[in-house]
């Protein structure tokens, strides 16, 4: 086999497990989308948010210790012990459904009936408080994770492959943790939104909120458990994403690479921000490794997937997983 | 129907009316400086068909709001079950078995007729969010009894062709019916329906009558509802309640309101001096 087409494979696995990462963030847009209509600007925040809390609880870092300090002229920064991984990540879990609670609360419960772009804007918005929150919360110095997921070359894949193309395959074991991770959840959210009450009753207040209240609904309570839903999603996003790359501001915008898998995979489809999120991952990988690098220059990476995603608007601005308007004249 | 006691009576033609499970005292609602409702009450006996009647603006949609907690009115008590009812959301309403159909449709337009109607049932669902992430145990039990039970009334309410058909692209009629599907799906102890025949034709409309009678006669559930094409109204129900402007002109059995004065004013119109 040619060596060219045996990197190709390499390339598209490690695309495919790029491509999970990036629906990942995409899945907690689609939740919030699906459930109140509202684009979530805020979701990489969020993801950020969560890592940063992950870390400082499991570090048993002081929250506001800076604004501590500054006021009262102490010195303190940890409480000196350290959470273990599983306790962390359900603590932060409870501080991302008080979260979820709170945006609801004191936001989105007063904008019920705004338009559309009003509500993206409060998003906006939240994003910009949360990244100033968190950074005062939890300090803003580059963290690093480190939930004990295995990191580094799966050595197992690398054997077999070398075995079969005399050239071993680099396949880092976190990615491989992810793509698992990241599947179980889709499962998961499938068939919670399709046949729990929960799910049905999330569908429901989507599509009309006097409906859902006249069959006993409660608005405020399945806005709460998307919002912490989604919290979860931006949970599992920020602990991957930041032990690949470290808990660090930029883990943000990550958010904006979800946006092409969005409108790909349509805003309104779970298992569309999934496939979008492969396309995408694999896309730019490949595009990189065939074109972008031996012709253009490298670095095509940064705007391929808006490229793609432009060209997806221009013909199909549905997306290929999103619910086609239709409507009766 | 002469003996109109507190356990209730026996119908003309046979049915079995019972006690009062739902009394509106001396209820007033204000919008800002308007008058929809003015001091009105009435009550709703177990297993009847109860009809609020009168020309447009008298407030009906206004009093079937006020009883399925869409307004809550300023003046007045609900009495429900025998106990006084405090201010609700129309959620918790729902919840107390009070299921209600739109003048307009309320359905969700996105989800299919089959899902439409299992949302009916989120009143007997009872499993943890827990169980239902996992879909085991209390959770899958309950989806698979509560589809049973939603099959039924898909059957009974002819409407088993159009199951997997997202509602949105379903003609009017059908709508309403499935509409009615869904409240009937909570097994209500009072169902409330806002102009179950409006906009329809006659055809759908004596399909629609059938469909309200059966579902009475069946499964005895009481239900209020609201119509202003008066032959419909007498001909489907044991008693009405007449309202005009806001106040109420009339109250009893369709006989009675036929020959009451102030109702034949206020349909027919009289002259002022």
């Amino acid at each position: 086999m040619p060596d060219q087409l045996i990197w190709g494979m390499e390339v598209f696995l490690n695309g495919l497990m790029a491509g999970v990462l990036y629906a990942l963030v995409a899945l907690g847009f689609v939740l919030i989308y699906k459930a109140s209509g509202i684009f979530n600007f805020a979701q990489g925040v969020l993801a950020l948010f969560a890592a940063l809390t992950l870390v400082g609880i499991m570090e048993g870092q002081v929250p506001f210790s800076h604004l501590i300090n500054a006021v009262f002229g102490t010195e303190i920064h940890h409480f000196g012990w350290h959470v273990p991984a599983l306790l962390a990540i359900l603590l932060t879990m409870v501080v991302m459904v008080a979260l979820a609670w709170a945006v609801n609360q004191f936001i989105f419960r007063h904008l019920v009936g705004q338009e559309p772009i009003i509500l993206f804007m409060a998003t906006i918005g939240l994003a910009y408080f949360l990244e100033g929150f968190g950074d005062m919360m939890w300090g803003s110095d580059i963290k690093k994770l480190d939930v004990g997921l295995p990191q580094g070359i799966n050595s197992a894949i690398d054997e077999v492959t070398y075995n079969i193309f005399g050239y071993g395959f680099f396949i880092d074991n976190l990615d491989l943790w992810a793509t698992l991770v990241a599947a179980l959840l889709v499962i998961a959210l499938v068939i919670f939104a399709q046949f729990s009450k929960h799910g049905r009753a999330m569908r429901a207040v989507a599509d009309d909120h006097q409906a859902a209240l006249s069959v006993g609904i409660s608005l405020n309570f399945i806005w709460v458990m998307v919002w912490s839903l989604a919290g979860f999603v931006a949970l599992v996003a920020g602990i991957m994403w930041g032990t690949k790359s470290g808990v660090q501001f930029s883990l943000s915008l990550i958010a904006l690479k979800a946006l092409p898998v969005l409108m790909l995979g349509g805003f309104t489809s779970i298992p569309g921000a999934i496939v979008g999120g492969l396309i995408i991952g694999v896309g730019e990988k490949l595009f990189e490794f065939t074109i972008g690098a031996p012709y253009l220059g490298g670095a095509t990476e940064i705007w391929f997937a808006y490229v793609l995603a432009l060209i997806f608007l221009v013909f199909r601005p549905q997306g290929l997983f999103g619910e086609k308007i239709i409507e009766r004249v | 129907m002469k003996d109109m006691d507190a356990d209730g009576y026996i119908t003309e033609d046979g049915r079995k009316i019972g006690g009062v499970v739902m009394e509106m005292r001396n209820i007033t609602l204000r919008f800002g400086g308007v008058v929809a409702i003015k001091d009105i009450s009435f009550d709703i006996r177990e297993g009847e068909i109860r009809a609020i009647i009168g020309p447009n603006g008298a407030g009906k949609s206004s009093m079937l709001n006020v009883i399925s907690g869409f307004y809550n009115p300023q003046e007045g008590e609900v009495y429900y079950k025998g106990e006084r009812r405090p201010p609700m959301k129309p959620y918790q309403v729902a919840q107390q078995g009070i299921a209600r159909t739109f003048q307009n449709i309320a359905l969700f337009e996105g989800m299919t007729v089959l899902d439409n109607v299992m949302t009916g049932r989120i009143r007997q669902m009872n499993a943890g969010l827990l169980s239902q992430a996992i879909w085991k145990g209390k959770a899958e039990r309950e989806e698979v009894r509560n589809r049973e039970a939603v099959e039924k009334i898909i059957d009974f309410l002819e409407i088993q062709h159009i199951r997997k058909t997202p509602v949105g692209r379903l003609p009017y009629g059908l709508k309403k019916r499935v509409e009615l599907a869904r409240a009937l799906a909570a097994e209500p102890s009072i169902l409330l329906l806002d102009e179950p025949m409006a906009g329809m034709n006659v055809e759908e409309k004596e399909d629609m009558s059938r469909f309200i009678l059966d579902v009475n006669d069946e499964f005895g559930t009481t239900i209020a509802l609201i119509e202003h094409d008066m032959g419909v109204v007498m001909d489907l129900s044991d008693r009405v309640v007449v309202m005009d402007y806001g106040k109420k002109i009339g109250d009893g059995t369709p006989d009675e309101v036929r020959n009451n004065q102030d109702v034949i004013d206020a349909y027919l119109g009289v002259a002022h001096d």
